[in-house]
């Protein structure tokens, strides 16, 4: 059993030639082959594409040329991005087979840096879950667990990492959908700060929320793959147009005199095993030279309502488009609000639903200052709660998840519940800040734990550095049975 | 109608901008091309896509500000939400709340101060067409969807209920398109659809009572329809009242064949739109120094125009009602810079009017691009006496459909030359002799008769008399 | 602030029509069930006294992002109408419309 190899190192040697895009792809291919039954990580394996892409990958090196920082990595895509002539579902019947006719910003990126594309992974319905179980083409199972989910709703890139499927995926988080999977994965998670990441070609959930962000299994690699998809963009409205933090030229500079703070409200609800691990994560901090103190941010307590009113209010309007009139399924009828209704209604799964209803009832006429406008004003509240926080600390330190991962099945009729999951993760998507989530070890059921680190706005520098720091010391955790492992 | 009820008016005017492209991507903003040619991910509300404002779209707004008055402000956008099938993303970006012009008004001609609530942006959606003989949504089994009008930018201005008859209206209207044409902001085509009209209608018996239920007359395609069905659904509105019953709240659509209103759908299920501010989009806040630069950049605008006119026409002494008529033309047709120039070449006011008015509007399009100094010739021959009026016009004719040229060069190839003054001369003496009985009666006084005797020499001469030489004899005969 | 009245099965119904949804009648019963549960703890949001408090629609202050007005390439048509439902000489086809848009 051996550790993946790192991204960075990969690519380092295809650059250099004395490794080569076809091989690495091969032995990935070759891991997907004899895991994805099993965990079903993938909607779509895009096996001869990759092929092509690697042999001219290949042929850039040959001739001289620098394919670029990412060269030749495999990349797994979660199947909200778009991928231009490639099927982008949403794990959603209703774009079942729906292929773009353009890719996404970070689809270019990806490609510019000489990623090679291996294929669109599993999620939620539309990004809307915690756990990957109300994907409509099935669930994905957790690696180091098959009867357990991989959380979500981006659990299907989480697990491709875990298992070995590829070394690098990417995600989209908005209210934890990075964080939390890469939690119960064992893996790497990080969301940006809002507006750093395009979200042009991501297909929209919740637009004041959603960011893209790197999946991957060291904190180094998460940094190469978050400098290459960040930046500005002028296609994307709400993408900030000054410098993006680098990440990975800071990695190495410690914590010394920094302040790391334990968020208690976020203690509160975890469990034992999860508490434990944090505790020892700022312990390890301590003994690298930051200062640890408990923090109270109280008004994240409210995080989880307010986020559930603004959230849904935005997806019924970001979904009102899937009405069978211009691509996607269409269920045909006399008329055209029969076809948008019987097509909507045999396109979302019940959760899409049940959020398309929520939202809508929240934006409604006589309740939306009670509900959206409120839950508007909740945010300004938590925006506050951190700034004081940060006005003592550099980052916050607390779980990404209360528990380790569920059983497949456990909270999927209880939706109350299942959100609850998110308590650690929504308040940083409502102030837009950035998050990372760090595996440390495993809980008393053997199953993976990530600790969190939180920063205000682009702090991602900051963030990183703590991450490594925190990396170094995690305890050991067993690597999924799936991987081979075996460097080619 | 009887003269005691008061008709209520409010206009929404929805104007096409002219930039090159849409509002929110870079696609073509262009009247006609093929279907489905000119989208992109955005305007087809494709999953993923996300808009960007266009900044001469922005512009075109502030200048439609400033030329209405209106106070231009920090604005934001709303999503309107509704499902459509020209829809593309089943919810338009629009502006709520927070419109980018707010409290303005528009002048009418006659000096009526008409108020403008807000003028605010918005995108366009795309085109339906139905299947069937009529073409009309009723009765149709099944429609066709074209997006390329998908995302053009649309100003909507509103205006505040202060209109009182069917001429004011049409007069807001007319002066309105003027004002939009001439702050470069739309082509004002109307046929085109580039400019749209609904009009709120609502009737009351007395300036005292409060405003009647209103009703949003849609479909109006021309000024004239505008009229037409103002005074109809007055009409339909009072015979409801002072039947008994009450008027309701609805949409209707103006049907130009029938000459009447129909029913389309009752407001008063009004429909919940569930606006929110758009979270793809961010404030606009134009600055101080933008603001200023789109007011000193706006053009002369008509009701200014028509005052340069005036003034002109006061400084010779007045204007008449024709001529007011003729600078309403002029300035609407856009030439009115030609009569500036040419006055201020020393071509006498009422002629350089006239001309402009009744004969270069013929083919205003041409008029618009001929070079002044060819115009100012031309008339400068007239006004010499060099050419006849008759003269005059056929080689402004020429002038027109060639494009320019030198007005000297084509009358002597036409063979126009000044009559020397003997031939005039013994040509009215002609006349004068043929008509002793008018003769006298002029010589007594009756100084319309001068103009019959022009007729003859005009006619004698084919045209070719200068008609003020011919005047100035007859004085001179008469003594 | 007064708190919202609680969902009823009715306002199920009505946001569904809106949404364009049809639901059984037995999946009115659950979504209502589900949907009154999530608002029931989003009560306390909905009782806070913040008046006051600004609402933050956007959590990064950005202003006045703008475009040039310059044409960028379109998409193919082929490829957009090629991933359509219906089309009829080169446009969407959609079933009959029953009015106006609202």
């Amino acid at each position: 059993m051996t550790t993946p190899r790192p991204a960075q190192e990969i690519a380092a040697m295809i650059r250099a030639g004395e490794d080569s895009a076809v091989d690495v792809l091969e032995h990935h291919l070759a891991v997907i082959e004899a895991g994805e039954e099993s965990i079903h990580a993938f909607n779509l394996v895009m096996g001869e594409s990759a092929r092509h892409r690697a042999r001219a990958i290949d042929a850039q090196v040959a001739a001289g040329e620098d394919p670029g920082p990412l060269a030749g990595i495999p990349v797994a895509l979660k199947d909200n991005l778009c991928t231009r002539g490639v099927p982008t579902t949403c794990s959603s019947r209703i774009l079942e087979g729906w292929r773009p006719p353009y890719d996404a910003t970070v689809v270019t990126r990806l490609a510019d840096a000489g990623a090679v594309i291996i294929g669109k992974t599993n999620m939620d319905e539309f990004a809307m879950g915690s756990s990957t179980e109300t994907s409509a083409f099935g669930t994905t199972c957790n690696p180091h667990d098959l009867t357990r989910v991989p959380g979500g709703s981006s659990g299907g890139s989480a697990a491709a990492v875990a298992a070995g499927f590829a070394p690098l995926a990417l995600g989209s988080d908005t209210g934890g959908s990075i964080r939390q999977p890469a939690a119960l994965c064992g893996v790497v998670g990080m969301k940006p700060t809002y507006g750093t990441v395009s979200r042009y070609g991501l297909v929209a959930f919740a637009s004041s929320l959603d960011q893209i962000g790197p999946f991957a299994t060291s904190v180094a690699d998460a940094a190469l793959l978050f400098d290459v998809i960040g930046g500005h963009d002028p296609l994307d409205s709400t993408s900030l147009n000054r410098p993006t933090p680098r990440v990975l030229s800071v990695l190495d500079e410690g914590v010394d005199g920094m302040t790391v703070g334990v968020l208690t409200e976020f203690l509160d609800g975890a469990d034992p095993d999860v508490v434990a691990r944090v505790n020892q994560a700022a312990e390890a901090l301590a003994a690298a030279g930051a200062r640890i103190e408990e923090i109270s941010v109280p008004e994240v307590a409210l995080g989880l309502s307010a986020y559930y009113l603004i959230a849904p209010g935005e997806a019924s309007s970001n979904l009102a488009r899937y009405d069978g009139v211009r691509y996607g399924v269409r269920v045909d009828a006399e008329d055209t609000v029969a076809m948008n209704t019987a097509t909507r209604t045999a396109g979302f799964g019940a959760e899409v639903k049940r959020r398309i209803m929520l939202g809508t009832y929240v934006l409604s006429a006589g309740y939306m200052d009670a509900y959206y406008n409120q839950a508007l004003r909740v945010r300004t509240k938590i925006i506050e709660g951190f700034a004081t926080a940060y006005a003592r600390c550099d980052v916050l330190l607390g779980p990404t998840a209360p528990t380790t991962a569920f059983a497949i099945g456990a909270k999927v009729d209880d939706p109350l519940t299942m959100y609850l999951s998110d308590v650690c993760t929504i308040p940083t998507n409502l102030a837009g800040h950035p998050a990372i989530s760090i595996p440390f070890g495993p809980g008393d059921d053997g199953l993976p734990i990530g600790v969190q680190l939180l920063g205000p706005a682009l702090s991602e520098g900051t963030l990183f550095q703590v991450a490594a720091v925190v990396e170094a010391a995690a305890p050991a955790l067993r690597v999924p049975r799936i991987t081979t492992g075996a460097p080619s | 109608m009887t003269t005691d009820w008061q008709m209520v008016i409010g206009l929404e005017v929805h104007c096409e901008l002219k930039t090159a492209t849409k509002l929110f991507c870079g696609c073509p903003n262009v009247f006609g091309d093929e279907p489905n040619t000119n989208v992109c991910p955005n305007c087809l509300g494709l999953p993923g896509s996300l808009p960007v404002l266009n900044q001469q779209a922005v512009e075109l707004a502030m200048a439609i500000g400033t030329a209405l008055h209106c106070e231009i402000r920090p604005s934001t956008f709303h999503r309107k939400n509704y499902f459509y099938p020209d829809q593309a993303k089943d919810y338009q970006i629009s502006q709520y709340d927070e419109p980018i012009n707010v409290n303005g008004h528009l002048d009418l001609p006659d000096g009526f101060r008409v108020g403008i609530e807000r003028a605010h942006m918005e995108e366009d959606t795309g085109k339906t067409s139905h299947s069937g003989a009529s073409g009309r949504i009723h009765g149709a089994d099944y429609s066709l969807v074209d997006y390329n009008r998908s995302g053009v930018p649309l100003v909507e201005i509103v205006s505040d209920p202060d209109m009182r008859t069917a001429d004011q209206a049409r007069a807001y209207v007319t002066e309105l398109r003027a004002i939009l044409v001439a702050s470069g902001a739309s082509d004002g085509k109307m046929e085109e659809g580039s400019m749209r009209v609904d009009a709120n209608v609502s009737v009351r018996r007395s300036v005292d009572d409060p405003f009647g239920t209103r009703c949003e007359i849609k479909n109006l395609n021309s000024v004239r329809s505008l009229g037409r069905a103002i005074e109809y659904e007055a009409g339909r509105q009072i015979a409801l009242i002072e039947s008994g019953e009450r008027v309701i709240q609805q949409t209707r659509h103006w049907d130009e064949g029938a000459g009447r209103t129909e029913a389309l759908r009752s407001k008063e299920d009004a429909y919940d739109y569930r606006y929110f501010l758009e979270p793809d989009l961010v404030p606009l806040v134009p600055d101080a120094e933008w603001i200023r630069a789109v007011g000193d950049t706006l053009g002369m605008m008509p009701a200014a125009r028509r005052a340069r006119l005036a003034a002109l026409l006061d400084d010779a002494g007045g204007m008449t009602d024709a001529q007011r008529d003729q600078v309403a033309t002029v300035v609407d047709l856009g030439l009115d810079d030609l009569v500036v120039v040419a006055v201020a070449a020393g071509v006498g006011s009422g002629l350089a009017l006239a001309r402009t008015a009744n004969e270069a509007a013929t083919d205003a399009d041409a008029a618009r691009v001929l070079d002044p100094k060819s115009y100012v010739e031309l008339l400068t021959l007239e006004a010499q006496g060099s050419l006849s009026a008759t003269q005059a016009k056929s080689v402004l004719a020429d002038l027109l459909a060639a494009g320019g040229g030198d007005p000297a060069a084509i009358a002597r190839d036409k063979g126009f030359e000044a009559m020397s003054e003997d031939s005039l001369a013994d040509t009215v003496a002609q006349a004068v002799a043929d008509n002793p009985d008018e003769w006298s009666r002029f010589c007594e006084g009756d100084d319309k008769l001068a103009g019959f005797f022009t007729g003859l020499v005009m006619k004698a001469t084919k045209g070719q008399a200068n008609g003020k030489a011919v005047a100035a004899e007859l004085r001179r005969l008469r003594g | 602030m007064a708190e919202p009245a609680r969902l009823t099965r009715q306002d199920v119904a009505h946001v569904a029509a809106l949404a364009r949804l049809h639901l059984s009648d037995e999946e009115l019963d659950l979504y209502t069930g589900q949907l009154a549960q999530v608002l029931d703890h989003a009560a306390d949001v909905a009782s806070l006294d913040l008046a006051g408090v600004a609402p933050t629609a956007h959590a990064m202050a950005v202003i006045n992002v703008l475009r040039l007005d310059e044409p960028r390439p379109c998409l193919d048509r082929d490829e957009v109408l090629g991933q359509a439902p219906s089309v009829e000489d080169h446009r969407f086809r959609v079933p009959r419309i029953l009015g106006e848009a609202p």
